[in-house]
This record gives C-alpha cells, sequence and structure tokens, in this order.
C-alpha cells in the first residue's frame, strides 16, 4: 500500500463517477455519480494525511490531521447538497413527472 | 517484508476491487434501486479505507452519514419518484463523456507518480500514527508514553500533543469554516423545507 495506489484508485473512482455525472440521463443517478466523486477526494484527503507531511509538522504534530478536519467539511457539505438535491427532483418530478434530465428545460429561453 | 504490511496490501487491494467494481456498477447497472445497494457498497469500502487509513474518526462518520442517510435519502427519492422500471438510462453524451473521463484518469494517473511527494519522515511517523488514532479522544497518558520513548519530547511538544485532538483543530484554527459550514447546514435545511413542502400553501 503506497501513497501512489491509493492516489490512482481514488482516480478511477473520480473517473467513473465523472463518466456516470456526464452520461446518465436519470438525475437520481446523476447524484449517485457526484456521491462517488465526492467520496474520491475524501480518500484523497485521508490518505495525503496520512503520507504526506504538512507544513509546520515539526512545529506541531496536531497539523497531521488536516487532511482529516478537511474530509470532516467535505462530507458536511455532501450532505446538504444532497439533501438539497434530492428535495429539487422531488420538486421537479411533482412538475414534470418525469426525472430525466433532458427533459428538464422550463429554464431554457 | 512484516506480517502487518503484507495484511495492509491485502485489506488495501480488496477494498479497492470491491470499492471500483460497486462504483462501475453504480454507473452501469439499469435497476436504479440495485445502484443504490451498490452505492452502500462503496461507501462501506470508503468507511474500510479510512480505517486503514488510521482514520477512525471519519470511518464512523461515513457509515453513519453515508450509509445511514443518504442511502436512505436515495431510496427514498427513487421510491417516491416511481420510474424504478424506467431505470438507468444512458444518454446521448456516451463517447464525449467517456473520451472525458479518461483523458482527466490519464492526468490524475500521471500527476499522482510523478510527483515527489513530500513524505513524512520515519522519525515521525510514529507520533503522526498516534495522532491520526487518537484523534477523537485527548492523548492518553500511555499514548503520551510512547510518544516520549519514539523521540525525546520536550515539554512544550508534550502540551501540543496532549491538545492534538479534531476537536480541537474544529474549534481551534478552522473555526471560521467551521461556523461557515454550520450556517450551510441551517440553510440546507431551511431551502430543504422551502422545496418540500406541497405547493399552493402559504
Amino acid at each position: 500500500m503506497s501513497l501512489e495506489a491509493l492516489l490512482i484508485v481514488s482516480a478511477i473512482l473520480f473517473a467513473i463517477g465523472l463518466y456516470g455525472t456526464l452520461a446518465r440521463s436519470n438525475v437520481i443517478a446523476v447524484l449517485m455519480s457526484l456521491e462517488i466523486m465526492f467520496n474520491a477526494v475524501n480518500l484523497t484527503l485521508v490518505a495525503l494525511a496520512k503520507f504526506v507531511a504538512p507544513q509546520g509538522l515539526q512545529d506541531n504534530l496536531a497539523n497531521a490531521l488536516t487532511g482529516q478536519v478537511f474530509a470532516v467539511f467535505v462530507i458536511t457539505v455532501a450532505a446538504a447538497e444532497i439533501a438539497l438535491g434530492l428535495g429539487i427532483v422531488l420538486a421537479m418530478y411533482r412538475n414534470t413527472e418525469s426525472v430525466d434530465l433532458s427533459q428538464a428545460t422550463q429554464l431554457r429561453n | 517484508m512484516l506480517f502487518q504490511d503484507i495484511v495492509q496490501d491485502v485489506v488495501f487491494w480488496v477494498l479497492s476491487v470491491a470499492a471500483i467494481g460497486a462504483a462501475l456498477g453504480v454507473v452501469l447497472v439499469r435497476d436504479l434501486f440495485r445502484a443504490v445497494l451498490l452505492l452502500a457498497g462503496v461507501f462501506i469500502a470508503m468507511a474500510g479505507f479510512f480505517v486503514l487509513l488510521s482514520a477512525e474518526f471519519l470511518a464512523v462518520v461515513q457509515v453513519l452519514i453515508y450509509v445511514g442517510a443518504i442511502s436512505i435519502l436515495f431510496i427514498f427519492a427513487i421510491m417516491l419518484t416511481r420510474n424504478v422500471r424506467q431505470g438507468n438510462l444512458p444518454n446521448r453524451l456516451q463517447i464525449p463523456a467517456v473520451l472525458f473521463s479518461t483523458l482527466l484518469l490519464a492526468a490524475l494517473v500521471v500527476v499522482a507518480t510523478s510527483t515527489e511527494w513530500n513524505l513524512i519522515p520515519d522519525g515521525a511517523k510514529t507520533g503522526v500514527d498516534l495522532v491520526q488514532t487518537q484523534s477523537v479522544n485527548v492523548l492518553s497518558p500511555e499514548a503520551l508514553e510512547v510518544l516520549e520513548r519514539a523521540g525525546a519530547l520536550s515539554d512544550e511538544e508534550r502540551l501540543q500533543a496532549e491538545k492534538a485532538g479534531l476537536a480541537d483543530l474544529l474549534i481551534g484554527p478552522f473555526v471560521l469554516p467551521f461556523e461557515a459550514v454550520s450556517v450551510l447546514l441551517l440553510a440546507a435545511l431551511i431551502g430543504g423545507l422551502a422545496l418540500a413542502r406541497p405547493p399552493g400553501r402559504a
């Protein structure tokens, strides 16, 4: 288990999530792919916290936790994002009877 | 090679295969409900990664928030929108999407392998491991003893090590983003209520 291997795994996960986000037509599937991308980023942050020395590690050992703190923030933002995203999906379904992205054209002029 | 290293490698490979396989399933399976179950698999594999990388607190948070809350929200959304049969159809952007994500993957892999990472020096490894595995609580006296044996710990360093916890960081150096995130959560709560309210009611 090396840092490079971990980074490559999370890069693969991020690419899979990106593909799903771009190529799916169902809004819920797109949101699920977004979650995969969030998780890939979290994995990168924690892997870097484990292997890479942050600035000022010599002065204060607590700096080794910086990556984990960032991951906590990412998880919080992802939770807020998904709660709102699914609310929007439900509102969209209520108005158009569909969750197909290609039919979400109400804002188009 | 130590026995511990071999176990770590095996666990790493198992988790990698599980996470990547489940993620591929999420974007390729047609049945949305199965996709959500696979997504929960990705989340659990990710929690395993966090344990492997000595981030136990994050692993617990991952299981509670992602597996416990977000997967359930997805299942609710799928059930409420009633088109599970129609499923996970691809759109017309298939080929550009594959091209773009492959390009991004190639770029990320090149960056990850060609960068010279400023790795943690071997001397500091024990201390960093202790700080990370003990991130939830204040370092116990036993842990401090181990730290002292690993390298001479000055009084000032000892004081710092005693305060090296996630909570201390969150309400210390990171207090501003912490407060910003709480405002964001409040806004998301109000926004979710406003969105979910049936139309026509004041």
